[in-house]
């Protein structure tokens, strides 16, 4: 019988996933950084990521025997220190590398890192613990509000950054907790339908025909929901449609353009369209066997932007083509199916709640990440969890591991 | 805790489906990109990396009758940026300045290119001095964006022998590329702007070639691509001409120094042309690469106008040539035959109506057959042949020999001759009605009559032949074009060409000018002009071997030379003396005319006789 001191052996499927994926993107990252022109930013940083990387391996060796109570305890006060902190960053905070523009970083004692990365795990650690104590699923949309309001606080934060990558990462991370706890179908589509509401605002008829729809899938929900709750979620609603232009509005420039090319990358060629058409370039370009490793036109030559971050799965596409693309996707499916697998044989709700909270942050990560290489997401600021260089962001990603290790391993 | 559990075993399920379907999107998003349109992706890639540099094509070559080349290529080097932001090129630009001669306006014209916007390199010069490749060179890291490339130069080793001849190139300017024939011109391309250059443009030019260089996304190039695309440069074809150089350059070496004029030498078998040579001339290798402003304008501003090709675009009044015109178009029409006298004698003048018309000579000639008033150049014989003529047949056969229109060189430009179209010209012209008399002044070659020295050769490769005249031609496999024809039984040619023998005989005004060993036939002509100053001095020459067909016309114009038997005479004399020694192996000598033999002390007894040895 392996014991609680060798959790991450109990778990060897989930963990040796993530080592692979970490170990693929450190040679990524390597690869990244082999240009025809050398840049002093990118040479070097596969030395950095895979120091990282050992520490997050020894992180996750320790952390994985920690005792399941101990978090129990721990994800209320960790929770409300990194709202604190991502407040703190709001004021103090800088931006750094790829994501210049966003004031993300927090520089401490010359050691710098994203708050935002953490809250990702001490959000999924206080959803997580907020609604396992409950007996019952959810069944009313009042049910929902607490948990909502635990994730509305670091997700505005993170917006108002504004990161919208990550707070996309906090609506992922939400949902799939929800659905873990059993909240019925209804009601989640209730609880998203505001965000709904904003995307489809862009076109009044569009919008008029859809909140007909919802008043009417309300109606035949009636007898589930209170009257204070319908009117609420028409109300979000409408409000949600009201406010998308003043919200369009306030967006910076650049970031309204990342939507525009979106719907068509030839509006801007220069520069929003330009990441997007030499990424799609470079991954279709890989065909089906890829121009090999560290062999890269669109990478070597500097078409790609930022090919170690963001845009790292454009080199996975371009060098490795479709069998390294789809292998890679393959392996993240594998991730995602162990951690089903472990929430569904955990002892705790506590522990599966959580491994889905995090399965959400990492689905929406990866969906949305390789989704924007080829043109089927907008332009998001989103890194491709394990693989995209970012110490924060592959620590963070250990440690919510190494808890889910911990946590799916507790015998009951 | 178990209905928890059995909850969980759909919920999870539900999981799965939802993780493989997301995945499963990617999947097949990325399959579509990657597998299925992946050759569409891989040749955008190729068109990112991959910059098309033109490679100049070599201009043919242009040789003499004998293989002389009259203009090939040496290496030199062109200087261009490669695209960028606008305001960075012309930022380099700027920069560029300092390095190389770039004039204000060329530097505007070049910051309008680069403002367009173009895919291919913007070319700064075309032909950068060495000293300034090095110099760029070595701050290749302080412009980073250059392109120095090796790039064919004109170079014309004649120099300013064929000036007028072969031409000039040059870079290729905005009105020219929206020209007929330079559709797919680009900025850079070297045309032909004069001369041959210019009129065998599309043969000499070649096609231009294409290879690719691999940029980086900031436009740097960072190495030569040999893929398959590259297609090589088709050099232009080669081209000879009938000319030849050692003719041209001992007409140079003869022509009466400091003075202006034209002499054109045809083939007679051919109607090829084996010299134009026009004084004064110029070095077109000034303008092989980019031309300096202040060398352009010395020579537009020289009130010699060097540029001027005297022998196809000056137009000279024929003067006392004119008489063979006259001549033959009698004998064309039949209106005299070489026996006849005109009924009436030269006593020093005509009288028709009530003025009288000078002869040169006071004195008068007397009673003169055909070939005597050739020899003797007399105007009272020619006044009453012109009358025989008749104004309107004067005009109509002089129209059909193409007087008042271009002779059909290969030549870019080709001024026409003055000749009236009909009798309506005078009212046109002058306001007033053509008189009948007017034909007393077109008969000795005046009036308002101007021919170019080519359209004089062209008339006298008539006389030389069979009476047809064929367009004179520089490239010798142009096809043949009929020019026209005179309706001369060939007695009647020779009787003309009598006259003109005699012209060189003792008694004869070019007797002086005769030579030793081929049988010269001429007519002098001594022309007043508008304007002040000596007259234009002309001869026109036909020259063979004795009791052979005539080989060579060579026809001499000088300007304000005074004297056509003491000036042009020699000159056309020398010149056909060296053409026919080369090709009939007699040693050359620079003691030619009788003259040259009489002051030199050589023996000269040959001179006497009255016909072929």
């Amino acid at each position: 019988m392996i014991g609680a001191r060798h959790a991450w052996l109990r778990q060897l499927p989930f963990t040796a996933t993530v080592l692979v994926l970490s170990l693929f993107g450190v040679a990524m990252i390597y690869s990244a950084g082999v240009l025809e022109v050398p840049s002093p930013v990118t040479q070097g940083l596969w030395l950095r990521q895979a120091a990282i990387l050992v520490a997050s391996v020894v992180g996750l060796l320790l952390l994985s025997r920690v005792p399941l109570r101990w978090f129990e305890w721990f994800a209320m006060p960790v929770y409300i220190v990194s709202v604190a902190v991502l407040a703190v960053t709001l004021v103090a905070g800088t931006g750094a590398g790829t994501a210049e523009g966003v004031n993300s970083f927090l520089s401490i004692a010359g050691f710098r890192f994203q708050p935002s990365e953490a809250a990702k795990v001490t959000t999924a650690l206080a959803l997580a613990l907020l609604l396992a104590r409950r007996e019952e699923a959810p069944r009313y949309l009042r049910d929902l509000l607490t948990p909502a309001v635990l994730v509305v606080l670091p997700l505005g934060l993170v917006l108002l950054q504004p990161d919208l990558g990550t707070a996309l990462a906090f609506v992922g991370m939400f949902f799939a907790i929800i659905y873990w706890a059993g909240t019925p179908w209804p009601l989640i589509l209730f609880a998203a339908s505001p965000g709904l509401a904003l995307l489809l605002s862009f076109s009044a008829r569009v919008w008029s025909v859809y909140i007909i729809l919802l008043v009417v899938a309300l109606y035949l929900y009636r007898f589930r929901l209170y009257l204070v709750e319908s009117v609420t979620v028409i109300l979000g609603n409408v409000a949600a449609g009201a406010v998308a232009q003043p919200l369009w509005n306030s967006l910076a420039q650049y970031q309204r353009n990342r939507l525009l090319v979106f719907l068509d990358p030839g509006l801007d060629p220069r520069n929003a369209g330009w990441q997007l058409i030499q990424s799609k370039v470079a991954v279709g370009s890989g065909g089906l066997m890829g121009k090999g490793f560290t062999a890269g036109t669109q990478k070597r030559l500097a078409f790609l932007p930022e090919q170690h971050t963001d845009f790292i799965f454009s080199v996975v596409g371009e060098e490795l083509g479709f069998v390294g693309t789809s292998l890679t996707l393959l392996l993240f499916c594998h991730l995602f199916l162990r951690m089903i697998r472990m929430a569904e044989t955990a002892s705790t709700p506590f522990a599966g709640l959580f491994i889905f909270g995090m399965l959400g942050v990492w689905l929406t990560h990866v969906f949305v990440n390789v989704g924007m290489t080829v043109g089927v997401v907008p332009i998001t600021g989103i890194p491709l969890p394990f693989i995209s260089y970012g110490g924060s962001f592959l620590l963070t990603s250990w440690t919510a591991a190494a808890i889910a290790v911990a946590l799916a391993s507790e015998d009951p | 805790m178990s209905r928890r559990r059995h909850r969980h075993k759909g919920l999870a399920n539900r999981a799965r489906i939802g993780v493989v379907v997301l995945l499963g999107i990617l999947a097949g998003v990325l399959f579509r990109a990657q597998v299925l349109r992946a050759t569409d992706w891989l040749l955008q890639s190729e068109r990112n990396r991959l910059r098309p540099l033109t490679v100049p094509a070599p201009r043919g070559i242009i040789r003499d009758r004998d293989g002389r080349v009259l203009a090939d290529n040496i290496p030199g080097y062109s200087v261009s940026i490669v695209p960028d932001q606008p305001d960075s090129m012309v930022s380099t630009l700027n920069r560029l300045r300092e390095h190389l001669d770039l004039s204000a306006d060329r530097f505007e014209a070049l910051a309008r290119q680069a403002r367009g916007g173009s895919v291919r390199p913007l070319l700064v010069t075309v032909d950068a001095r060495f000293d300034a490749v090095a110099a760029l060179e070595e701050r290749r890291s302080a412009f980073p964006r250059l392109l120095i490339e090796p790039r064919p130069k004109r170079r014309y080793p004649a120099g300013q022998l064929g000036a007028h001849v072969i031409g000039y190139v040059g870079e290729i300017n905005e009105t020219e590329m929206d020209q007929p024939g330079f559709e797919n011109a680009e900025p850079g391309w070297i045309v032909g702007r004069s001369g041959v250059e210019s009129h065998y443009e599309t043969m000499l030019r070649g096609k231009a070639g294409t290879r690719y260089v691999e940029v980086d996304a900031a436009g740097r190039i960072v190495g030569s691509f040999g893929g398959v695309q590259e297609v090589a440069a088709e050099p232009g074809q080669d081209i000879d001409l009938n000319l030849d150089l050692e003719l041209m350059q001992w007409i140079h070496r003869v022509f009466p120094e400091g003075l202006n004029g034209a002499v054109v030498a045809l083939d007679v078998e051919t109607g090829g042309v084996l010299a134009l040579y026009s004084a004064p001339a110029y070095d077109p290798n000034v303008f092989a690469g980019v031309v300096d402003p202040a060398e352009w304008s010395r020579l537009i501003a020289n009130p010699q106008s060097p540029l001027y090709h005297r022998a196809v675009v000056g137009t000279y009044p024929p003067g006392s040539p004119w008489k063979l015109v006259t001549a033959a178009v009698a004998l064309d029409l039949g209106l005299v035959t070489p026996d006849e006298h005109m009924p009436v004698a030269c006593r020093g003048s005509y009288v028709y109506g009530n003025r009288a018309a000078d002869c040169w000579k006071p004195e008068g000639h007397g009673s003169l057959d055909l070939a005597g008033a050739i020899q003797h150049s007399c105007n009272v014989y020619f006044y009453q042949l012109g009358l025989r003529i008749g104004l309107a047949r004067m005009l109509g056969v002089g129209n059909r020999m193409g007087f008042g229109n271009q002779c059909g060189i290969d030549l870019p430009q080709e001024a026409s001759g003055t000749f009236p179209e009909s009798v309506e010209f005078w009212e046109r012209r002058f306001g007033y009605e053509a008189r009948e008399g007017e034909v007393l002044s077109l008969a000795i070659g005046q009036g308002p009559n101007d021919q170019t020295p080519l359209k004089m050769a062209q008339f006298l490769l008539a006389i030389a032949r069979d009476g047809s005249a064929p367009a004179p031609s520089l490239y010798r496999d142009a096809p043949a074009v009929e020019g026209w024809r005179l309706d001369i039984r060939p007695e009647h040619l020779e009787a003309i060409r009598e006259g003109m023998r005699r012209v060189m005989q003792p008694g004869g005004t070019a007797h002086l000018s005769s030579l030793e060993h081929f049988d010269l036939l001429g007519k002098t002509g001594t022309v007043q002009h508008g304007g002040d100053g000596p007259d234009h001095a002309w001869f026109t020459g036909i020259a063979g071997p004795f009791g052979g067909a005539p080989e060579i016309v060579i026809v001499a114009v000088v300007e304000f030379g005074d004297s056509g038997s003491g000036v042009a005479a020699p000159l056309v004399a020398k010149a056909a003396d060296f053409y026919l020694r080369g090709r009939h192996g007699i040693a050359r000598d620079t003691i030619q005319t009788l003259r040259e033999h009489l002051i030199a002390g050589r023996r000269a007894d040959w001179a006497s006789r009255q016909g072929p040895p």
